[in-house]
């Protein structure tokens, strides 16, 4: 019996059929596409794949599947668009379960319902929870309310042996066991599939004011940024976006709350940055990232105009005109460069700024590039603990068989 | 013998007696001074703060060093003799007891505060450095270090890692995992790996967070980097008198219903209160069934506005007295009874067993209910001290081992208050660990399937099974000497060294 008749024998509900050019995971042309209703699906289709010997991948929206590294097989495409479902939403507790299909707009649209939200940003629109707990990404609103790895308080796994697992619970203060919720959060799929998480909450915000100022250069950034890190007024974000390498800078601060203190605060920060403009309304690109080649590039707080000005050096030298734009609150900024840009130049751009990165205490990784770009890059770079991290993939997914290649060293 | 050196493999040890030769390699490549091997100087290690968990290990070093801990790891896993770290022993699991055959790793002699970074809001510390250290050091700058447990003056930062300590404020604020961002840790096969560091997303898998809350069991930490939070503008804290229970609990559904996130809500019973009362003189409002504690801080607007919520909503619910703290003195006071109320119970009960379990915030009225039928139908007395804002319960189970079946009867109560957690879908710890005292449970609490797939992730760091064997995880069967129950005054309490919180 063939794979996509084996496929529909143990998962008849699953609309198993064979893959479409359209299915290709970064270049890689899958076998089949299959689209199980629940965990127990994903669960038979993995012991199945696993006794064919098949590589797998999972996919939601498929909007970060050209992330990272290409992947060397994904031979079996594992949808999860059919389990979208907020399973439990119990908003006197301030914690959701949620099915890893679901898209994060459709998740905020029913918590706001109870005046809640899921303080994780759409970054990439249409993201469903699976692929924003795979690759870990993060928006603006991770200053105050923590990264995704801070607010995911459980997950059920289907591991690439079938085994279905779950760790944390719904209960947001728990330290039983080992939080393998953290393992999975940015594991890009290699550890298992992600097919439920719970996460804590946050009530929406009531009231927001953008507070933006302009630095003409780093120099300028860099003791007002400082000021507003010192600053008291408990902001959910400090931005940054510079448009073009030595243009100006622009620094956006949100802060949220009820109505008259959100007020009292706007005009606190105001004074911080000097001449300001304050308003309800988001920045153009807030939120967003440049690109369509995108770098994520991290450092310690302090280094954060060190960066911007890194980039600025390196872009006049290898002349590229990137835009770069993100956390300075958090020290985590994403690069944009033209599609057009020659691996050579890309590879050599890259690999001047993640030694500079590394000295200034943070790393720098390929988000997106095109297939044949990535081919001759390092995604990735140097990753201390990298023989650790290999003895847990070795432990999770002894025969390489989930998203083989993706990640640190062609894990 | 040769030279130090820490890879030398040397001859091998004399069967059945892996420890003696260890003790003398270890002499060697750390100094005889920081070796324990007087049966009386160890027996100070048997235990952490759950008394009645005791083993004497067979030998104990007091690391100084990186080196030291690498030293003595790879020294344990060439003998295949098993280890234990310790902090500042006021662990309530027993995660730190120690191995009858094994060595103990004291680490509480690395206390130093390695590297301020104020500007990056990042601090470098040893593992031994008491958990408020930190935020004193920080604090002239305007900085603390947010985690609070409330052993905080005592307990160290290496342990805060190992349970994922939490504390009053970790309703707003987290837990240590929220908090850490990298570490260096000398795994069991005594390599040492660098984890994270100042700045954020260090690329790969969350080790780091993987780590924390690993109870000792899959390395041992020697360099833990933090995240420093501002301290907030302004800090308001009320204290709050109620009839009963319910009306308390009433109030605190509302105030989080309006969309608040108070710093710290905090809930004390009766009972607790007449305790509190008797040991330290808190003065909280007389005659109250419940008292609720509600701490505000942010921005001085935000805090003023909320303040005025939070007296509205208590008002409404109920309740016959609201003090709000005027000064540092004052919060400090109204503080102070909640935070004595694990010691204060001895003035009420010659012993008791706290313990430590969470359901859902929503569901504590009916668990608080049952747990008082399940200690009425026992004849025990339960006193309540919770975390109202997150449903992590610290139910004090009040009994006289001098009477015949109290003990018993006692445990009963507590080992079932946390079935009755987990029926109501929490967790059978929110802050203390499973350690030793909740390794039955985790199979009450977790199945087959999920635990062995977190013992995967064991076998990744730790293949030997030498680091903290026993705890933690079931085990087919116990490694080394059985832990003998005791009862009675902690060492270092009835020595006066210090008080138990």
């Amino acid at each position: 019996m063939d794979l996509l008749d084996e496929l529909t024998r143990v998962c008849p509900d699953a609309s198993a059929r064979e893959a479409r050019p359209d299915d290709a995971v970064d270049g890689v042309t899958p076998e089949v596409v299959v689209l199980p209703r629940g965990t127990e699906e994903v669960a038979a289709v993995a012991r199945l794949a696993a006794s064919r010997g098949r590589t797998v991948v999972a996919r939601g929206a498929g909007t970060k599947l050209d992330w990272a590294g290409t992947p060397s097989s994904a031979e079996v495409v594992i949808d999860l668009s059919r389990m979208d479902a907020v399973l439990e939403h119990a908003s006197g507790d301030l914690v959701a379960r949620v099915q890893a299909g679901a898209r994060l707009a459709a998740i905020d649209r029913q918590l706001a319902e109870a005046r809640q939200w899921l303080p994780v940003d759409e970054v990439v629109p249409g993201s469903t929870i699976g692929g924003v707990v795979a690759t870990g990404i993060c928006g603006p609103s991770r200053y105050l309310h923590g990264a995704v790895r801070d607010l995911v308080i459980g997950v059920t796994v289907v591991r690439a042996d079938g085994v279905v697992a779950r760790s944390g619970s719904k209960v947001v203060k728990n330290v039983a066991g080992y939080d393998l919720a953290k393992l999975f959060t940015g594991s890009y799929g290699t550890l298992g599939i992600v097919t439920e998480a719970i996460f804590r909450l946050r009530p929406s915000p009531e009231h927001r004011r953008y507070v933006t100022a302009t630095c003409t250069d780093e120099a300028a950034l860099a003791p007002v940024l400082a000021d507003v890190l010192h600053a008291q007024q408990a902001a959910t974000a400090i931005e940054v976006d510079r448009r073009s390498p030595a243009g100006p800078i622009a620094l956006a601060v949100l802060v949220e709350g009820r109505a008259g203190p959100v007020e009292v605060r706007a005009r606190a920060i105001a004074e911080l940055l000097g001449a300001s403009d304050d308003s309800e309304e988001r920045p153009a690109g807030w939120g967003t990232l440049p690109g369509p080649v995108t770098l994520k590039v991290t450092a310690e707080l302090t280094s954060v105009p060190a960066l911007l000005g890194l980039v600025r050096r390196l872009a006049g030298e290898h002349r590229l005109l990137p835009v770069v734009r993100g956390s300075a609150g958090v020290g985590v900024l994403f690069v944009g460069l033209a599609a057009d840009i020659a691996p050579r130049v890309l590879a050599a751009f890259l690999g001047d700024l993640r030694v500079r990165c590394q000295s200034l205490g943070g790393s720098a990784i390929v988000l997106r590039a095109p297939a044949a770009t990535k081919g001759a890059l390092d995604v990735w770079g140097p990753v201390p603990g990298l023989e650790l991290m290999r003895r847990v993939k070795q432990q999770f997914d002894p025969e390489r068989r989930l998203a083989p290649g993706r990640f640190v060293g062609g894990i | 013998m040769t030279p130090a050196d820490p890879d030398a493999r040397g001859v091998p040890d004399a069967p059945g007696d892996p420890v003696a030769g260890l003790a003398e390699r270890l002499a060697l490549l750390v100094g005889a001074d920081r070796l324990v091997t007087d049966p009386v100087e160890l027996a100070a290690y048997e235990c952490d703060g759950l008394t009645h968990y005791r083993v004497v290990p067979a030998l104990a070093v007091l690391a100084r060093s990186r080196d030291d801990v690498r030293a003595v790891v790879a020294a344990c896993a060439s003998a295949g003799v098993p280890f234990v770290a310790r902090g500042a022993g006021t662990g309530l699991s027993g995660g730190a007891v120690p191995h009858a055959t094994g060595v103990l790793l004291v680490m509480a002699k690395m206390r130093a505060i390695l590297e301020l970074d104020i500007a990056s809001q990042r601090a470098v510390l040893e593992p031994g450095v008491a958990n408020l250290d930190v935020t004193r050091a920080v604090a002239p700058y305007g900085y603390y270090y947010a985690p609070d447990p409330s052993s905080q003056q005592v307990c160290s930062i290496g342990g805060n890692v190992a349970e994922n300590s939490g504390g009053a404020h970790c309703l707003k604020y987290g837990f240590t995992t929220n908090h850490v961002t990298g570490l260096e840790v000398v795994t069991p096969d005594g390599e040492v790996v660098e984890l994270g560091s100042k700045a954020a997303d260090p690329p790969g898998y969350d080790l780091t967070g993987a780590f924390v809350g690993s109870e000792g069991t899959l390395g041992v930490v020697t360099k833990v980097t933090v995240r420093l939070v501002r301290a907030p503008q302004s800090v308001q804290t009320i204290l709050a008198g109620f009839g009963d229970i319910d009306a308390a609990g009433a109030a605190v559904s509302a105030i989080i219903a309006t969309g608040m996130v108070p710093a710290a809500i905090e809930m004390m019973d009766a009972l607790a209160i007449t305790a509190a009362e008797a040991a330290v003189g808190c003065n909280y409002p007389e005659g109250a069934g419940a008292v609720l504690i509600v701490e505000l801080d942010g921005p001085a607007a935000d805090v003023a506005h909320g303040l005025e919520e939070v007296e509205r909503h208590c008002i409404e619910s109920g309740a016959f007295e609201i003090r709000r703290a005027a000064d540092d003195a004052e919060r400090s006071r109204i503080w102070v009874g909640r935070k004595s109320a694990f010691a204060a119970v001895g003035r009420i009960s010659p012993d008791y067993i706290v313990q430590d379990g969470v359901v859902p915030r929503t569901a504590l009225e009916e668990v608080l209910r049952d747990i008082e039928v399940l200690a009425t139908e026992k004849g025990i007395r339960v006193a309540n001290v919770f975390h109202a804002g997150d449903g992590n319960l610290h139910p004090l189970v009040l009994f006289d081992a001098g009477v015949e079946g109290e003990l018993a009867r006692a445990e009963e109560v507590s080992a079932r208050i946390l079935d009755i957690c987990l029926a109501h879908g929490g967790s059978i710890t929110g802050e203390h660990g499973v350690g030793l005292d909740k390794v039955k449970a985790m199979s009450k609490m977790f199945g087959e399937d999920d635990l062995a797939t977190m013992l995967l992730l064991r076998d990744a760091f730790d293949p030997g099974g030498l680091c903290n064997p026993g705890k933690l995880f079931p085990t087919p069967r116990l490694c080394g000497e059985a832990p003998g129950r005791r009862s009675g005054v902690h060492p270092l309490v009835e020595s006066g060294v210090a008080d138990l919180f």
